[in-house]
């Protein structure tokens, strides 16, 4: 249909368009978020994470709202009713792999795309409250995980969630009276499985919504950091728009939707290759029932909290571990004022930072991995060099933040067309 | 690229421990034997289904596993699936139950033969592959027998006729223990046939492979399906990125 001239009335469409948006800011909404909303033109590789993160969560919640119609939350038929989803559901098998996936692809991305905010600095001036916010997300997940990992009722499900919620007994006075509060019993019991339940299909979901929500509305108040950690809104054409930005639609669309279908690829690789990722995503000793009179071997956590428990295993103080494994969460919250580098972006920061970010990668990574083992001498030496690597990292940053020269940060983006 | 190498970076390392973490679980248990069970061998599996109706079942149940299932998944028919495999007066549609209750095996084995539907993932089939093949003759069990992966184990050697009876040789050999001490440890070294069985040793190494591959096959019957649906998501997948792949570059033209 050709455009006609301005004298003839608004098509139908239009009119109820208007009629709408007379009433719900929809066309307004969609331009300043979507069509309006101006992003800079040099994301690299990194910047697929955010997305994505998006996209597991839709997976998470739909495959969820699927995997409920049939989990029977109870002590005596949890761990059978996930079998017979596996078994006797149609297409439950690949609901509930989708979702086992999921989770570790969650704590993936998002480690990814926190990686992306600590090397072009994006938790940086006025993006604090944005990581603050971010952080915020990070430990809803990390309770939604943890809650969730119980549900399937195995041998590790149960036993791991024993060792977590009894590191709150490690507290003084009210350590024991605490993890007492958070079981509902004496002992992981069917109870503890019914809130757990409670919590992960519903309140932490909703919460972690909601902070998402405010996350993308900070973000779009600030708009998005890039790779040279300049700000585009310094440099606006006559219009009012920032010469290096371009509108997230339909640029950013069509480019996310290529990072869509390459991340699709990798997790079905795995939901359909390797669900158990040899013993990673779903543990072996997951496949036994509950047992509260069996403590297995070795209780390891899911891969995504080893880092943690690797620091809280390097310490030999029950207490001073669960303090040090909090501080370890707790001091990333206060990284936009630990750093006091004079330029954003890892592209131009000194030597010195470069090493740094690197070192803590190594160690993140490196707990994460001793986390995993058994404890042996050279693990928990290990751990410790890599504990103190850790926390070298973000108590010395107002120091060495500071050190070196950093290089001179571009007027302009870089970009170059492809 | 920068990114790139980083993210190759990230990949070998996640490789890397994907394999220790398997090298670890295999380490775990000491002498361990490759089952080298092929699930796309569906003479084998009903080999497998066989001797475990014949062998396992009186005391082991597969309890979220059903019949018709089975006769569906193995290539059988109703008739045969009577015929074969169900002993008992159990319907098509009844899981796969055992004869024994809870008070007899309290009362023979004071112990409670656990439920194999899921052994295959728990253990990984190699183990239980070894665990069959590695009963050994102990008098000071009541069973008479012992065996090597899992020590004290309440099972007597059910297969034994066709294996027959074998004896377990020690070696002694100093180690390093974590710690920087040594320690003098005995440790297995060869299994010493005692008295023949019905099958040969070849024979019963197959014999036992079926059982396996079974298990293997019970402890998730969509394995082959999902790997076949797989292959047809990821060309799904190729098809569109390469597509959306255009699309974004046409788009992107415009931006220098």
């Amino acid at each position: 249909m050709s455009t006609g001239p301005s004298t003839q009335a608004p098509g139908r469409m239009a009119r109820f368009g208007e009629w709408i948006d007379e009433r719900l800011p929809v066309s307004s909404f969609w331009k300043a978020h979507v069509s309006e909303y101006y992003a800079p033109k040099n994301f690299n590789f990194w910047y697929y994470f955010g997305s994505l993160a998006m996209l597991v969560l839709v997976i998470q919640i739909v495959t969820g709202i699927f995997l409920t119609m049939n989990y029977k939350p109870s002590a005596a038929e949890a761990f059978a009713s996930v079998e017979y989803i596996m078994r006797d559901v149609e297409w439950g098998w690949l609901i509930r792999y989708m979702h086992s996936t999921g989770a570790s692809a969650f704590f993936i991305v998002v480690y990814l795309h926190m990686f992306r905010a600590m090397m072009y600095g994006s938790y940086r001036k006025p993006r604090e409250l944005l990581w603050v916010i971010g952080m915020a997300i990070y430990l809803v997940l990390m309770a939604e995980a943890f809650m969730g990992y119980l549900l399937p009722w195995g041998q590790m499900s149960y036993w791991g969630a024993q060792v977590i919620v009894s590191l709150f007994g490690a507290i003084p006075v009210v350590g024991e009276g605490l993890a007492e509060w958070i079981r509902g019993d004496y002992f992981i019991s069917d109870i503890t499985l019914n809130r757990f339940f409670a919590f992960h299909v519903i309140a932490l979901p909703l919460i972690l919504l909601l902070l998402v929500v405010v996350h993308l509305a900070a973000l779009h108040e600030v708009g998005s950091n890039n790779p040279d950690g300049i700000e585009i809104k310094k440099n606006k054409g006559p219009d009012g728009v920032p010469l290096d930005g371009i509108p997230f639609h339909p640029y950013y669309t069509v480019k996310d939707l290529v990072g869509t279908v390459v991340f699709l690829g990798v997790f079905f690789l795995v939901v359909f290759f390797a669900p158990e990722m040899n013993g990673l995503f779903l543990e072996h000793a997951n496949f036994e029932p509950a047992d509260r009179l069996k403590t297995p071997e070795h209780i390891a956590p899911v891969w995504y909290f080893t880092p943690f428990y690797a620091i809280l295993r390097a310490v030999p103080d029950k207490l001073f571990g669960v303090i040090l494994m909090g501080l370890a969460i707790a001091l990333l919250f206060l990284l936009p004022w630990l750093d006091r580098s004079p330029v954003k972006s890892i592209r131009y920061r000194s030597p010195i930072a470069k090493l740094m970010l690197g070192l803590f990668a190594l160690s993140f990574i490196g707990l994460g991995y001793f986390g995993l083992q058994p404890v042996t001498t050279v693990g928990t030496i290990a751990s410790r060099l890599f504990t103190f690597v850790y926390f070298a990292f973000l108590l010395g940053m107002p120091w060495w933040s500071r050190l070196g020269t950093a290089k001179q940060e571009p007027e302009r983006v870089t970009y170059e067309s492809h | 690229m920068k990114a790139t190498r980083f993210v190759a970076g990230l990949l070998a390392t996640a490789t890397a421990l994907v394999l220790a973490s398997q090298v670890h679980a295999a380490g775990d248990v000491g002498h361990i034997e490759q089952a080298n069970n092929e699930l796309e061998n569906s003479a084998s599996l009903q080999r497998g289904a066989r001797n475990f109706m014949n062998y396992c079942v009186g005391c082991h149940a597969l309890k979220y596993v059903r019949y018709n299932r089975l006769s569906e998944d193995l290539g059988l028919n109703e008739d045969q699936l009577k015929e074969n495999l169900i002993f008992g007066a159990d319907k098509a549609n009844a899981n796969v139950n055992r004869a024994m209750t809870s008070e007899q095996a309290t009362k023979w084995f004071n112990a409670e033969p656990p439920d194999l539907s899921l052994t295959a993932r728990s253990r990984g089939v190699d183990w239980i592959y070894t665990y069959l093949k590695t009963f050994y003759v102990d008098e000071s069990r009541d069973s008479g027998v012992n065996n090597l992966l899992l020590a004290g184990s309440s099972m007597p050697h059910v297969l034994w006729e066709l294996q027959g009876l074998q004896r377990a040789v020690y070696r002694n050999e100093t180690v390093v223990a974590d710690g920087g001490f040594t320690e003098e440890i005995s440790v297995f070294d060869y299994f010493e046939p005692l008295k023949a069985g019905t099958l040969t040793p070849a024979e019963y190494d197959g014999f036992v492979r079926d059982t396996v591959n079974f298990l293997d096959y019970v402890g998730e019957p969509m394995k082959l399906k999902r790997q076949r649906i797989g292959l047809m998501v990821l060309g799904y997948l190729v098809a569109l990125g390469l597509l959306l792949f255009a699309l974004k570059k046409e788009y992107w033209r415009d931006i220098h």
